[in-house]
């Protein structure tokens, strides 16, 4: 068993995570938007486990075990939402999906 | 084991890359698969074997195999893919990529800047020591996981539902034509104003 | 004795409640006897009450009774107490006597009235509040019944609000008097803060000591409790409110307006004799404002047209010689003068609200006459009741009292003829007002017929009036007819005796300079209005002489001096304030959080790229702070 340090493992988590951030930042489809979400679940979870590992505990194990449950039931319910956002918007474009913006009422004094 | 560590980690990062920057949806889905297995092969490295074996049945046998099927499903083929390409111009990708950038700078200086060199022991953490852990301490936190994914499957189910084809004969209209949609928001109406 | 005070006031007290609170469901019958019927048995017992002191007169010359602690803080301390000397008994006899009389009156003269219980609830108010105002130990007791009666006057000259007019004139009263009851207020508060205590005998044994005569601290507060006085005894330059008060019943008009409120400031000064005294500029200041109200009052009086108005201007002449009394420092002579004239004004008043009944509420008394025969019972006690005022030699109740006023005014130490000259100059146009209005409206041809002749409940206070006024003034002689003073022996228990100046006329030259110049006043009365009329009819055409009749007319046009420098700056000062410089502040407030959504809802444009941008932005600048700090 050879060693090497925690914080390699933390920066290539990092790295993966700017990955998925500018993945999530810069692509219009939900599509990709979700799979640079997953990217970015994935880079902490990697982060969490190289933590847990450094201490010798499983705590960090159980924490990735967490996040997989949370990341399966949110693209779930993610996905039914593109769906039904594909079925009544007709696309996928998150531009265009801009239903929660505020309205500036000009109300009167 | 150190060499296995950078080897998979440079195929991660590698595979991460190709993933943002595709147009298509479903090369991008294939990409992902090997960057998962990548990051399964850390674990490995990392001595969590079962974490790594859970990352490949998950993450890439059940997460990105449901969002091929969604892919499919929603037929987005090769118009994504001309539409990918119009959308990813250097306009768009410049400025957040800058922003992302300095958090990764910001990131590898708090790295760099912390605590001394803290070397990993790497014992194999073993099952075992996972699972009594689990239903000793975190015995609370696995059954609000179980509620979170109650709450998943309920709430995907609800929302993916379509409407109904085929109505019952009394809420169609007089001359036999199904007027469900408007029947819905109708009814829905009526309940608001009320 | 003493137990029984704190009933004298109670019973009008209670009366107010009970008719205020259940007033309405009542029968007339029983309401009329709830109403008077409270002030009569507190008479009763102030009359009791005056023949036990006078037999015995209690220790310290005196009754008191404490009824419990009001106030009590570190350095403050005052109780309901009650406590009746001799010049509170004299006039808590007036108040409750006179007004039962008066209260039996409008049992019968507001009869007819829709809201008969609510006249009695507030007539019983005001009667106590006036009876807790004399009646009190220390002056924020006093002030508190001051304020009572200035919200019963107001109450009841707007009693029928459903005129407007009637509620300016309520309104006015208020406002007027108010101006004289904040100058009270500082007055006592400067009082207690020389002092430290507000109990009126502390006071007056305290304030020889404390303070040195004629010290700028006294002479204020002097001052501001004489302006509290003028504001409510309608004296210059506070009068403007009382003619316009008329707009009140009769009843109203005799009690509170002639009788007893109007006399609070005359109260007042007297009790805080030793304060007046202690600063002889504001005797001197007090004397001038009396002569000049009673002549000013006086020359408006003799122009005026309704009947209620003459008496009105009357009432605030007369009690500019209750003012020129007490300034000159003829203590007890002031007082007789209010004993008198509540008498013979409160029948007066009682007898025109008669005449304007019996005529179909007509005011005006070119529009009366040839009442002499038709009225007889009215016509004899309006007849004593202006003869008293006139003060008629040696028969009416006002020769006696005036008479003392008029000499004290020239003999007492702080006295001048001027004064006397002037105030003998009133007793003149006095005379003369007086006739007029007699003549007007009892001679001549009758020019409205009778509609109701008035019932025996209304002649009957008439009559014991009438017959007051006449005898009134007999416990009180001049000095150089007979040695009679019963009235000023009981009143100098508590006031000072009246210090006369060294050199003097003879009292009989001035007496009968005065009783001459009354007659006098009468003949012209009788020459211009009876017998040579044709002399006002060429006076009418005069243009000069027919301006100077609407100056006096107006009052000396006193409503129209105060219209343009004080309601016209004000009314100026709210219209350009019309948007209200305050609301506008916070109306900018308003404005400005309103406007501030607008630009930051700019952030909110739903774009899911926008917010991740945003929360990334945050993060980075944490870690930055986290790196940098």
């Amino acid at each position: 068993m050879s060693s090497f340090n925690a914080q390699s493992v933390l920066l290539v988590a990092a790295i993966l995570f700017v990955l998925g951030l500018i993945g999530v930042l810069t692509r219009k489809n939900i599509i990709f938007i979700l799979i640079s979400i997953e990217i970015m679940l994935n880079a902490a979870g990697l982060a969490f486990v190289a933590a847990g590992s450094k201490w010798g505990q499983p705590d960090g194990q159980i924490m990735f075990l967490f996040i997989l449950a949370m990341a399966a039931s949110e693209i779930s319910v993610a996905l039914a939402l593109v769906m039904q956002a594909h079925h009544q918007h007709k696309t996928l474009d998150v531009a265009k999906l801009t239903e929660l913006k505020d309205e500036i009422e000009h109300a009167e004094m | 084991m150190s060499i296995l560590f950078y080897i998979s980690s440079a195929v991660a990062i590698a595979a991460t890359i190709m993933v943002i920057t595709r147009y298509h949806p479903i090369h991008a889905l294939l990409y992902l698969v090997v960057s998962f297995l990548a990051i399964a092969m850390i674990f490995l490295s990392l001595g969590a074997p079962f974490v790594a074996v859970l990352e490949i049945i998950l993450y890439a046998g059940a997460i990105v195999v449901l969002l091929i099927f969604v892919v499919m499903m929603l037929n987005l083929g090769k118009d994504t893919a001309m539409q990918e390409k119009l959308w990813l111009d250097p306009k768009t990708w410049i400025g957040p990529s800058i922003l992302a950038v300095v958090l990764l700078a910001e990131l590898v200086a708090l790295l760099v800047k912390g605590t001394t060199n803290a070397d990993i022991q790497v014992p194999v953490i073993e099952v075992k020591k996972i699972s009594i852990s689990l239903y000793r301490e975190y015995i609370i936190a696995v059954e609000l996981a179980g509620f979170l994914l109650m709450a998943g499957i309920v709430g995907a189910a609800h929302i993916g539902k379509h409407k109904q084809r085929y109505l019952h004969r009394f809420l169609q209209n007089s001359d036999g034509t199904i007027n469900a949609e408007e029947m819905k928001t109708e009814k829905k109406e009526e309940l608001i104003n009320k | 004795m003493n137990n029984l005070l704190a009933l004298i006031p109670t019973l009008p007290l209670t009366g107010f409640l009970v008719l205020s609170l259940a007033g309405r469901r009542l029968p007339k019958t029983i309401i009329a006897w709830i109403g008077a019927g409270t002030v009569c048995a507190a008479a009763i017992i102030a009359i009791i009450m005056v023949i036990c002191f006078l037999q015995t007169p209690p220790v310290d010359n005196a009754y008191t009774q404490t009824l419990w602690q009001w106030i009590r803080t570190e350095n403050f301390f005052c109780s309901i107490s009650l406590r009746v000397d001799a010049l509170s008994l004299i006039f808590v006899f007036i108040i409750t006597f006179v007004g039962a009389l008066i209260h039996v009156y409008s049992t019968a003269f507001m009869r007819q009235d829709r809201d008969y219980a609510r006249f009695f609830a507030c007539m019983n108010l005001f009667v106590f509040a006036m009876l807790l105002l004399v009646m009190a130990d220390n002056l924020v007791l006093l002030y508190l019944g001051w304020e009572g009666v200035g919200l019963c006057s107001y109450l009841l000259i707007g009693f029928w609000y459903e005129t407007p007019a009637n509620c300016h004139a309520a309104n006015k009263a208020f406002y007027v008097t108010r101006i004289g009851d904040t100058a009270m207020a500082i007055g006592l508060f400067m009082l207690f803060k020389e002092l430290g205590t507000l109990n009126i005998p502390d006071i007056l044994q305290q304030s020889p000591a404390h303070f040195i005569t004629g010290s700028s601290n006294i002479t204020l507060i002097a001052l501001l409790l004489l302006i509290g006085g003028t504001g409510k005894s309608a004296q210059l330059p506070l009068q403007t409110w009382l003619p316009d008060a008329m707009a009140g019943p009769s009843p109203v008009s005799a009690l509170i307006h002639a009788a007893t409120m109007v006399t609070a400031g005359v109260y007042l000064i007297a009790r805080m004799h030793v304060l007046f005294q202690l600063s002889p500029l504001i005797m001197n200041v007090t004397a001038i404002v009396g002569v000049l109200t009673l002549l000013v009052a006086g020359c408006s009086a003799m122009v005026q047209t309704d009947i209620k108005r003459i008496l009105a201007y009357s009432t605030i002449s007369q009690i500019g010689y209750m003012f020129l009394a007490l300034g000159t420092g003829a203590w007890s002579a002031g007082i007789f003068h209010f004993f008198t004239h509540a008498f013979f004004k409160a029948l007066l008043f009682l007898a025109a609200g008669a005449v304007i009944e019996s005529l179909h509420h007509e005011h005006n008394i070119f529009k009366m006459g040839g009442l002499k025969n038709k009225m007889p019972v009215v016509f004899y006690t309006f007849l004593a009741g202006a003869a008293a005022l006139s003060a008629l030699p040696l028969v009416s109740a006002g020769f006696y009292s005036k008479d003392q006023i008029l000499w004290y005014a020239w003999s007492a130490n702080n006295g001048n003829e001027i004064l006397w000259f002037a105030a003998l100059a009133g007793a003149f146009i006095t005379a003369l007002y007086s006739t007029r209005l007699m003549l007007i409206v009892f001679w001549g041809e009758m020019k409205t017929p009778i509609g109701a002749y008035p019932s025996k409940l209304m002649t009957a206070p008439l009559v014991i009036l009438a017959i007051l006024s006449i005898t009134a003034g007999f416990i009180e002689w001049p000095h150089n007819l007979m040695h009679v003073s019963l009235f000023s022996d009981l009143v100098e228990k508590v006031l000072p005796a009246t210090v006369l100046k060294s050199t003097i006329p003879k009292e009989m030259v001035l007496q009968g300079i005065a009783g001459v110049v009354t007659l006098l006043g009468i003949y012209s009365g009788y020459a211009l209005y009876y017998r040579y009329t044709a002399v006002i009819e060429r006076w009418k055409q005069s243009r000069t002489k027919m301006r100077l009749r609407n100056f006096l007319f107006k009052g000396w046009a006193f409503d129209q001096l105060y219209d343009i420098v004080l309601v016209k700056p004000f009314v100026y000062i709210t219209t350009i304030n019309k948007s209200d410089i305050f609301d506008q502040l916070n109306k900018t407030i308003a404005s400005f959080s309103q406007r501030l959504n607008q630009w930051l809802s700019v952030s909110q444009n739903g774009s899911l790229r926008w917010y991740i941008a945003g929360v990334l932005i945050g993060i980075i600048f944490i870690l930055t702070l986290q790196l940098f700090l």
